[in-house]
C-alpha cells in the first residue's frame, strides 16, 4: 500500500515534470539567498563602463566628425547629447570640398583659355604686324563668332571674371587686302574697305552705307569706264600723232645733223687735201671748186641741220606739253603711254643731243681746219703780194714762168727770198719764243673752252639722267600701280566670288525653306481633304455595318437563347441525375446495423462517377472515397459510439502503460488506478486543450461527451490525443472513425455540391 | 480490433500460466517423489520456475510491440 501510494506520488511527479521541465524560476530562487554585496559590486561594475562607453564614445566623436554623424544617424537623442558637451557640429568639411571642385575646371578652362589666346595671338602675329592695332576692333565681331561656337567655356570664364574677348585669329586674306586698301587708299574710297571688310565676316555692316542701287552703280561704272576709255583713246591718238611727228623731225633733224656732219668732215678732208696736197694748177681750181662746192653744201647742210633741229625741238617741245597735259588727265590707263611717250622724247633728245655735240665737234675742227687753211691762205696772199710787189710784172700763175724770168727778177726773187726766210726765221723764233705763252694762252682759253664745255656736257647728261631716272622712277610707279591695281581686282574678284557663294547659299537655304513650306501646307491640305473623305466613307461603311452587325447580333442572340435553353435542360439534368445518385450514395451510409458496417458504397459510388463524368470537381471528390469504404461499407455513428463505450473500460485499465513502463507490474498498478480513479462519465471538452486535459482519463471522457452530443470528429480529434498502450488499443476504434468521417465529409461536399448545382440550374417559376 | 489484443494476450499469458505452474508442480511433485526425497522445495521450486517463465513470458509478451526485433529493420 504504502509502496503503491509511493510509485503513484512518483508518477504524478514524473507527469508533473513531463508537463513542465522548463522552470526557469527555480533557478532565481537558489541565488537570491545570501550574497548580497556581491549585487551592489555588480551594479557599480555596470554604472562605471557604461560612463566610460559614452566618454569614449563622446571624446572620439569630438575627434572624428565622421564618427560622431554616424552615431548621430543611428542612435536617437546622440546629436542633443553631443551638442550638450561638444557643441554644434562643424559643417565646414563639405563647403571646403566644393569650392575645391568649383576650381579645379575654372583652372581647366583658365588654361584652354590661354591656349587658345596664345594660339590666336600668334595666328594675329603672323597674319599682320601693323595693321594688328587696327584691325583688332574690326576682329572682335570674329571673336564674338567664335565664343559663340563654345558656350560653356565663355559662360565658365564669364563667370570667374576672365577677359571675354579674345583677339580671334584674323583672316590672312582679310587682313592682306586691308593692306591693299591701305595703301591703295588714294584710288579707293574708305566706304569700299568697309564693304570690303564685313563682307567677309558679317553682312550687318552693309547697312550704314548708302545702298546704291544696282543698276545705278553698273551705269556709272559703266560710264566711267566709257568716258576712260574715250580719254584714253583720244590720249593715246594726240600723243601717237605727236610722237610720230616729234619721230619724224627728230629722225630728220638727225639726218640733217649727219648730213651736216658728213658735208663738215668732208668739207673738213677737202681743206686739208686742198691746203696740204700738191697738185697741178688745173686740179687745184677744180679742188678748190670741189672745196667751195663742199662748203656751200656744208653751209647748206648746217642750215638744213639747224632748221631740223629747231623743228624738231619744236615738235618735241609739243609732245612734252602734250605729255604733261595727258599727265594732268591723271588716268590710270594713260600712264604707261605717257611712260612710252616720254622715254621716246627722252631718247630723241639724248639722240639729238648727241648728233648735235657731234656736229659740233667737227665744227670747231672745221673751224681749226678752216682757220688753218684761212692763215695758210693769208700767208699765201701776202706771199703773192710781196712777189707780186717786188715784181709787178710776174703773172699769178708763175710757178710755170720760171723761163720767161730774168736772172735779175731772179736774184730779187731769191733775195726777196732770203729775207723772207730771213724774217720767217725771225718770226719762227719769235714765235718759238712765244710759243709757250701762246701755249699758255691757248691752253687757259681752251681751258675755259673745256670747262664751259664740261659745263654744258655735264648740265646735259646731268638733265639726261635725272631724266632717265624720273622715267625710271615713273615707270617703276606704273609697274608698281599695275601691280596693285590687279591686286586690288583679284581681291575684290574674290570678294565677289565670295558674296556671290553667301548669297547662292542664303538663296538656296530659303529656297528649301520655302519649298518645305509649301510642301508642308500641300501636304497638310491634301491630308485634310483626304481625311475628309476617309472620314464620310468610313461613315457610310459604319453605319451600314451597323446595321447588318445588329441584325446578325440579334440573330445570333436568338440562336443562343435558343441553345443555352437546350444546354440549361441539359445541365439541368445532369445536375438532377448528379443529385439522385448523391442522394442514393447518402442513403447507403444509412444503411446500416448496430455494429455491421454499411453496405460497400462501391455501386453508389459508381453511379455517381457516371453521372458526373464530365465534371472534374465531382469526379475528384467521387475518387477521393476511401477504398475500404467503397468495398467494405463503413460503421455507422451510433456502432462507433457503443465500441467506444465497451473501449473506455480497457482504455482505461492499460493508462500507465507506454514504451518505457510496460512490465507486468505497470500493468498491475495501472489497473489499480483504473479501479481507484474516479472521473466524470462525460465531461464537456474545453475549446483550448491544455496540457492537464491530454491525461488519458480526461481524454476519455471529453470523448464520451463529444460522442454522446454526435459530434464524432471531435471525439475522435480527442482520441488522436492518446498515447502508449491506450491509444495501440483504441486505434482500430480511431481509424474505424476515421473512415466514417472521411465517406460522410466526401458525400456531405457531393451532396452540397449537387445541390448547389441543382439550385443553380433549376429556373425560377 | 485492436481492443481485444489485450484480452487476447491476457488468456494467453493465463493459459500460458496455467501450463506453466502446473507443469512445473508436477515436475516438481515429480522431483520431489522420484529424486529429492519428498521435500517440498523442488514443488515450490518447480511451481516457482513455472510462475516465473509464465510471469517472463507474458510480460514479454505484453512488451512484444515496443521492442524491436532482430528481423525488423529501422529505418533511420
Amino acid at each position: 500500500m504504502l509502496r503503491a501510494c509511493l510509485r503513484g506520488a512518483n508518477a504524478t511527479a514524473r507527469n508533473n515534470c513531463r508537463r513542465n521541465p522548463l522552470t526557469s524560476v527555480q533557478h532565481c530562487r537558489h541565488y537570491t539567498a545570501g550574497e548580497t554585496s556581491g549585487a551592489t559590486k555588480v551594479v557599480a561594475a555596470g554604472l562605471l563602463t557604461v560612463s566610460s562607453g559614452i566618454g569614449g564614445t563622446i571624446l572620439y566623436a569630438k575627434w572624428d566628425h565622421k564618427f560622431r554623424a554616424a552615431v548621430e544617424k543611428n542612435v536617437p537623442y546622440s546629436d542633443l547629447l553631443f551638442s550638450l558637451a561638444l557643441g554644434p557640429s562643424s559643417q565646414e568639411g563639405l563647403p571646403i570640398k566644393k569650392q575645391t571642385e568649383l576650381a579645379q575646371p575654372p583652372s581647366m578652362m583658365d588654361k584652354q583659355v590661354k591656349a587658345s589666346k596664345a594660339k590666336s595671338e600668334k595666328k594675329v602675329k603672323e597674319a599682320a604686324e601693323s595693321p594688328a592695332k587696327e584691325s583688332s576692333p574690326a576682329t572682335t565681331q570674329p571673336a564674338q563668332s567664335i565664343e559663340e561656337a563654345s558656350v560653356e567655356a565663355t559662360h565658365i570664364i564669364s563667370a570667374i571674371g576672365e577677359v571675354p574677348s579674345v583677339p580671334a585669329p584674323c583672316d590672312t586674306e582679310s587682313a592682306a587686302v586691308k593692306e591693299e586698301c591701305k595703301e591703295c587708299h588714294d584710288h579707293k574710297d574708305t566706304p569700299v574697305t568697309a564693304v570690303v571688310h564685313p563682307n567677309t565676316e558679317s553682312p550687318v555692316a552693309m547697312e550704314p552705307l548708302k545702298e546704291r542701287p544696282v543698276e545705278e552703280v553698273a551705269a556709272r561704272l559703266a560710264q566711267q569706264d566709257q568716258e576712260e576709255q574715250d580719254i584714253l583713246a583720244s590720249v593715246s591718238a594726240s600723243l601717237e600723232e605727236s610722237l610720230a611727228s616729234s619721230a619724224k623731225t627728230t629722225l630728220q633733224a638727225i639726218g640733217a645733223q649727219e648730213a651736216a656732219l658728213q658735208a663738215i668732215t668732208q668739207h673738213t678732208h677737202k681743206l686739208k687735201e686742198a691746203m696740204e696736197a700738191e697738185v697741178p694748177p688745173q686740179e687745184k681750181s677744180a679742188q678748190w671748186k670741189d672745196l667751195e662746192a663742199a662748203l656751200a653744201n656744208r653751209t647748206c647742210a648746217m642750215n638744213d641741220a639747224s632748221t631740223a633741229l629747231l623743228k624738231a625741238n619744236e615738235t618735241l617741245g609739243s609732245l612734252k606739253s602734250v605729255i604733261d597735259k595727258s599727265k594732268g588727265l591723271n588716268i590710270a590707263a594713260v600712264h604707261p603711254l605717257v611712260l612710252a611717250a616720254e622715254e621716246n622724247l627722252h631718247n630723241m633728245i639724248v639722240d639729238l643731243d648727241k648728233v648735235v655735240t657731234k656736229v659740233q665737234s667737227a665744227e670747231s675742227e672745221a673751224k681749226i681746219v678752216s682757220q688753218y687753211s684761212e692763215l695758210v691762205n693769208e700767208a699765201k696772199q701776202q706771199f703773192q703780194r710781196e712777189v707780186s710787189s717786188l715784181t709787178p710784172e710776174i703773172q699769178a700763175n708763175w710757178k710755170g714762168l720760171t723761163g720767161k724770168l730774168s736772172a735779175d727778177d731772179l736774184n730779187a726773187l731769191i733775195a726777196h727770198a732770203h729775207r723772207r726766210i730771213d724774217q720767217l726765221n725771225r718770226e719762227l723764233a719769235e714765235q718759238r719764243v712765244r710759243e709757250q705763252i701762246h701755249i699758255d694762252a691757248a691752253l687757259e682759253q681752251q681751258k675755259l673752252e673745256d670747262q664751259k664745255a664740261l659745263e654744258k656736257a655735264v648740265n646735259t647728261t646731268l638733265q639726261h639722267v635725272k631724266e632717265e631716272a624720273r622715267l625710271e622712277q615713273e615707270r617703276k610707279l606704273g609697274e608698281l600701280r599695275e601691280v596693285m591695281e590687279a591686286e586690288m581686282r583679284t581681291q575684290l574678284r574674290r570678294q565677289a566670288a565670295a558674296h556671290t557663294d553667301h548669297v547662292q547659299d542664303v538663296l538656296k537655304v530659303q529656297e528649301h525653306e520655302l519649298r518645305a513650306e509649301a510642301e508642308q501646307v500641300l501636304s497638310s491640305k491634301m491630308l485634310e481633304q483626304e481625311t475628309r473623305y476617309r472620314q464620310l466613307n468610313q461613315e457610310q461603311l459604319d453605319n451600314f455595318t451597323l446595321d447588318m452587325n445588329t441584325a446578325y447580333a440579334r440573330l445570333k442572340g436568338m440562336e443562343e437563347a435558343i441553345d443555352s435553353h437546350v444546354v440549361a435542360e441539359e445541365e439541368a439534368r445532369k445536375a438532377h441525375q448528379l443529385w439522385l445518385s448523391v442522394e442514393a450514395l447518402n442513403y447507403t451510409l444509412k444503411t446500416t446495423d448496430s455494429d455491421l458496417p454499411t453496405i460497400p458504397l462501391k455501386s453508389a459510388a459508381e453511379a455517381v462517377r457516371d453521372s458526373c463524368h464530365d465534371n472534374d470537381f465531382a469526379l475528384a471528390l467521387a475518387s477521393a472515397l476511401p477504398e475500404e469504404s467503397l468495398h467494405r461499407g463503413v460503421y455507422s455513428e451510433a456502432s462507433l459510439r457503443a465500441r467506444f463505450n465497451s473501449l473506455r473500460s480497457l482504455a482505461r485499465r492499460v493508462a500507465l502503460i507506454d514504451e518505457s513502463h510496460n512490465s507486468l507490474y505497470q500493468y498491475f498498478l495501472s489497473y489499480l488506478q483504473a479501479a481507484l480513479l474516479f472521473e466524470d462519465e462525460q465531461k464537456a471538452p474545453p475549446t483550448q486543450l491544455s496540457r492537464e486535459d491530454l491525461d488519458p482519463f480526461k481524454l476519455l471522457s471529453y470523448a464520451s461527451y463529444c460522442l454522446e452530443h454526435g459530434d464524432l470528429e471531435l471525439a475522435a480529434k480527442l482520441v488522436n490525443q492518446l498515447r502508449g498502450e491506450t491509444r495501440r488499443v483504441v486505434e482500430d476504434w480511431l481509424t474505424e472513425a476515421r473512415l466514417t468521417l472521411e465517406t460522410r465529409q466526401v458525400v456531405s461536399l457531393l451532396s452540397a455540391y449537387a445541390n448547389a448545382v441543382g439550385l443553380g440550374t433549376t429556373q425560377a417559376p | 480490433m485492436s481492443e481485444k489484443q489485450l484480452g487476447k494476450k491476457v488468456d494467453r499469458c493465463l493459459a500460458d500460466g496455467a501450463i506453466k505452474l502446473g507443469t512445473g508442480l508436477g515436475l516438481g511433485i515429480v522431483f520431489s517423489v522420484l529424486f529429492f526425497k519428498r521435500h517440498t522445495w523442488p514443488i515450490s521450486f518447480g511451481s516457482g520456475a513455472g510462475l516465473g517463465m509464465a510471469y517472463a513470458n507474458c510480460q514479454n509478451d505484453l512488451r512484444s510491440h515496443y521492442l524491436l526485433h532482430k528481423s525488423e529493420k529501422v529505418g533511420l
